[in-house]
């Protein structure tokens, strides 16, 4: 087995049953593992809502670290679509041509520092970077702030051993208010003075809803940006001829990613909270208890995909969910898609080869099934053209 | 070479023409509002959600499964709908009036 393959442990549950088990914390959750039916649970949000408990729609939930509900994330129609409605322009910015032209010069950059150097440790010297540094231009304030998250490392809200660590996570809480204060103090162009500014249904955001937007921004797309990177670049090592093809055939690009994000699913999973007894994929699922829409599994549903185990660079239909379904679907996807899009379109133009050198996996242990959903470390040499 | 005529939510009519790529790129490309093409084309994030036009249906072609499920749990979707991204800017398209669902 390659060292970048992401086998997928939920091939047999998802033939025979469709659905899996997990405990966690004591609130065991069912896993929807078929597409069809992820789909049409996903955007039932009556019977499934996002709206519970701040933090118990999340597994491992986070009820027991986390009293702020995140926003949009953590509401349901029709409050979601008033508060999704408020932010949505600010997060398609990343289609703008100075934006693109902004990160396009953070991972120029990157790729020729570490073209430079003997080796390199993927996950902390260049996933970490690339995502904190193109997280300034979404918040729009300065790329020297980026350093401080940097220092934080990868596991703002995971230590080592420990699933969920409260201590990590409130020093992103208290960052987040320090820069609040600063935003009320100080108003400027910047993500958090732009909510402060806002108003849903005709009523101005509070402090505690921008809390809200803003840990949801940090959380939603840390660990999963940096998955993403550092898969691809785990792939490109073992698949150099992939980058070959992408530098002949640059109009694959935009395939190639949304290939490379289903394979990856960087989320692997997002529960829900059920709130009357109904059932999914034919089994009975009780009032209060909770489901997760597996995105993982349904993106290798042999029902839908063909290959699914593999990546075709060009894969012309998929219709993946690695991005979510229906009314949650990421609000980040547009920056994610672009960052990942200047990212692969500069390693096939400046990069030869990756010789990938040392690496430990990052496995997810859902219970029933334990997942690679990528690496703890990767150490790679790169290799310039 | 295609003439093809998006009429957006709030009722304005646009004709633009094209001959290749797909027709979210052609509306992409011309800013018509309610075509967002998020996902650059694969299928996978219904943000080009058209109706076709029912006499221009046997031109534009119909629904593939995959788009069908896509569009199932839409409220919006109707027998004419389709993911734009799915149809071929071609000659044979010519003259299709397509009413931007979102
Ligand atoms: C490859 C990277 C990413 C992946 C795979 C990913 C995945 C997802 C998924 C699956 C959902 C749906 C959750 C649900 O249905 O409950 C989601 C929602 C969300 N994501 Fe991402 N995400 C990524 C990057 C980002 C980034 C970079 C940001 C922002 C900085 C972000 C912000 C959000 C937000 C705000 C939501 C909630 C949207 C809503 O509730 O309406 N994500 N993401």
């Amino acid at each position: 087995m390659k060292k970048s393959a992401l086998p997928d442990p939920f091939a047999a549950a998802r033939l025979e049953k469709g659905i899996g088990h997990m405990n966690d914390q004591d609130d065991p959750v069912t896993m929807i593992l078929r597409l069809k039916d992820l789909r049409k649970t996903a955007h039932n949000y009556k019977t499934f809502q996002s709206g519970a408990t701040p933090g118990r729609i999340v597994v491992p939930s986070e009820v027991n670290i986390r009293d702020t509900r995140q926003i949009p994330f953590e509401l349901d129609p029709p409050e979601h679509t008033a508060y999704r409605a408020a932010v949505e322009a600010w997060f398609r910015r990343p289609l703008e041509e100075d934006y693109t032209r902004a990160l396009t010069g953070q991972i120029e950059a990157l790729v020729n520092e570490v073209l430079q150097r003997d080796t390199v440790e993927v996950v902390s010297a260049f996933a970490l970077p690339l995502q904190s540094r193109a997280l300034t231009l979404l918040l729009n304030i300065p790329e020297a702030e980026a350093e401080i998250w940097i220092s934080w490392g990868t596991h703002v809200f995971r230590s080592e051993g420990v699933a969920l660590d409260g201590d990590k996570a409130s020093i992103l809480y208290d960052y987040i208010d320090e820069q609040i204060d600063r935003a009320i103090a100080n108003p400027g162009e910047d993500l958090y003075s732009v909510l402060l500014a806002s108003a849903v249904n005709g009523k101005p955001m509070t402090r505690e809803e921008v809390r809200g937007v803003m840990i949801l921004t940090f959380a939603g797309g840390r660990d999963t940006l940096i998955n993403a990177i550092t898969n691809s670049v785990a792939y490109f090592a073992e698949h150099p001829e992939s980058l070959t093809r992408l530098r002949n055939e640059p109009e694959i690009l935009n395939r190639a990613v949304e290939e490379l994000v289903r394979y990856f699913a960087p989320l692997t999973h997002m529960g829900r909270v059920v709130t009357q007894d109904t059932e999914v994929c034919a089994h009975a699922v009780r009032a209060d208890s909770r489901v997760s829409l597996c995105w993982a599994s349904a993106n290798r549903d042999a029902a839908v995909f063909d290959k699914a185990d593999e990546i075709v660079l060009d894969r012309k239909l998929n219709p993946h969910v690695s991005f979510g379904f229906s009314h949650h679907n990421c609000l980040g996807a547009t920056h994610a898609r672009q960052l990942l899009r200047v990212l692969v379109a500069t390693l096939a133009e400046k990069v030869a080869s990756i010789d990938l050198l040392d690496h430990q996996d990052n496995i997810e242990d859902l219970d029933q099934f334990k997942r690679k959903v990528g690496f703890d470390s990767l150490t790679v040499r790169f290799h310039a053209r | 070479m295609a003439n093809i005529t998006f009429i957006t939510t709030d009722g304005t009519s646009t004709t633009v023409s094209g001959n290749s790529g797909s027709v979210m790129e052609l509306a992409r490309d011309h800013s018509i509002e309610g075509i967002l093409g998020n996902c650059g084309g694969v299928c996978s994030c219904a943000t080009c959600h058209v109706h076709v036009a029912p006499e221009d249906v046997r031109k534009t072609g119909e629904a593939s499964e995959i788009e069908r499920d896509m569009l199932e749990l839409d409220d919006n979707a109707d027998e004419y709908s389709r993911l734009c991204c799915q149809i071929v800017v071609s000659d044979a398209i010519d003259g299709v009036v397509l009413r931007v669902a979102e």
